[in-house]
């Protein structure tokens, strides 16, 4: 490991400069559970390591009117302890449940799981589903990025040189609503996703048919993929096995695996029609609640 | 490329119940802290990736994989290790229940999965089965098979 030095900022400005100062050859680090390893293997070479757990923005976890605030820096197990994030974001700690062991979880949170930008990240589809927003701050000020928008490719991001993930921003679900995630894995924890599917629905208020939905996709591309036609094609549909049948091929078209040691494009299609239908039905029975 | 040599932090931390004061290099990872700057090697190095969790740790009261911690971030923080489970009166309760139940048969994942388990009685004193196999899942054995492992916590528990 190229020996690196640790700094460990106040301040979002410090953080910001410090990044920017390095460019490439520095790193944020929240839980430093996919930075460390990185590291380690020679996959990145750093001359500086930026903790950002000193930074109060980014340590924030913050649920009320306006919707759910995720500092970048919060780990899994903070989002999953919250019991008002675990009644109204259910989908969301789907996902914070299963990245890694407890041990993982102690340190990894959502923030570090979208900037590590993994097809496989188990944090991001609920995101995604959400309609949440990246905030991000760097050298020339400050933006937003929808969730979605955010990995431009595997381990690749929107973010440049100088910019930090300060906080992620996810909207308060609308009444009548519900969300979920699962992801297929051959034993039952700290694997990675062969495919993972995250599934938001609205209801109306007969919880009979949909209003809206959201359904996005792990592990079957190159980035998590928001599956827009499949979403799109519950709207205004009745709750039923023909409706949720046909979003759920709509996902399968819309998935674009390879073929690797996890499994192949053949089982990955499939898993994401299974699991699409799957979900949708457990984000129905959490909308009608 | 840069070639400057990356500085020590300053780190003050209690380890066990006992202050420390350490110059750590930046990069140091507090496994490799505790077990070279330190001298407590009853932590384990086992994958370096977070898979196999034998260098458990507990800071702060959370189980965490000290591979995957620098030292420098456990400045104000209180790390306990299995060095500091047993007391002069004796071994803490997993430790006998483990030497009771043969849960161990090479060792080299013991302190983790003591640190680990312990972590979770802490804070749950009477988890189910499956949830004692949830809460240890980031905690590889390659000899006993989890089963005597398993049976020793509960053996705790009742």
């Amino acid at each position: 490991m190229h020996p690196f030095a640790y700094v460990a900022p106040s301040t979002v400005a410090e953080a910001v400069a410090v990044l920017n100062e390095h460019g490439d050859r520095a790193r944020p680090m929240a839980g430093g559970t996919d930075l460390l390893v990185k590291a380690r293997a020679n996959v990145w070479e750093l001359d500086a390591v930026v903790d950002i757990k000193n930074i109060p923005e980014l340590m924030n976890l913050s649920i009320g009117n306006g919707g759910l605030s995720i500092g970048a820096g919060v780990p899994c197990y903070q989002v999953y302890d919250n019991s008002e994030v675990a009644a109204e974001y259910p989908g969301i700690v789907d996902g914070a449940s299963i990245i890694g062991g407890i041990q993982v979880q102690s340190r990894a949170g959502l923030g570090g799981n979208l900037c590590n930008a993994a097809p496989s990240g188990d944090g991001i589809c609920p995101l995604i589903v959400h309609s949440a927003v990246a905030k991000i701050s760097g050298p020339s000020g400050d933006r937003e990025v929808a969730v979605e928008d955010f990995a431009t490719g595997p381990s690749r991001t929107v973010l440049g040189k100088g910019e930090l993930l300060v906080s992620i921003e996810v909207p308060k679900p609308a009444a009548n609503s519900g969300a979920a995630y699962t992801r297929f894995i051959p034993r039952n924890e700290m694997d990675i996703a062969v495919a993972g599917v995250g599934v938001f629905v609205q209801l109306d208020s007969s919880g009979k048919n949909f209003e809206s939905a959201r359904i996005a996709l792990a592990s079957v591309g190159p980035t998590p993929i928001l599956a827009s036609a499949a979403g799109d094609s519950l709207a205004g549909k009745p709750v039923n096995d023909e409706t949720i049948a046909a979003a759920a091929a709509l996902a399968k078209d819309a998935a674009t695996p390879i073929t690797d040691m996890r499994g192949t494009v053949e089982q990955r299609k499939q898993l994401v029609e299974v699991l699409t239908g799957r979900m949708i039905k457990q984000a129905v029975e959490r909308a009608r609640g | 490329m840069t070639t400057n040599s990356p500085s020590k932090v300053h780190v003050t931390t209690t380890i066990n119940g006992q202050q420390h004061e350490l110059l750590v290099p930046g990069y140091m990872s507090l496994l490799d802290t505790l077990r070279e700057l330190i001298g407590l090697t009853g932590t384990k190095e086992g994958c370096l990736d977070g898979n196999c969790g034998a260098c458990t740790v507990s800071v702060d009261g959370r189980i965490v994989d000290s591979c995957l911690v620098l030292g420098a971030e456990v400045n104000g923080k209180n790390v306990d290790t299995v060095e500091g489970m047993a007391t002069p009166e004796g071994l803490h309760p997993l430790q006998q229940a483990f030497l009771e139940e043969a849960a161990l048969q090479c060792g080299i994942c013991t302190p983790g999965f003591l640190v680990a388990a312990k972590g979770l009685l802490d804070n749950e004193p009477s988890p189910t089965e499956g949830r004692i196999r949830h809460w240890l899942a980031g905690n590889l054995c390659r000899c006993t098979g989890y089963d005597k492992i398993v049976r020793a916590v509960q053996k705790v528990i009742d």
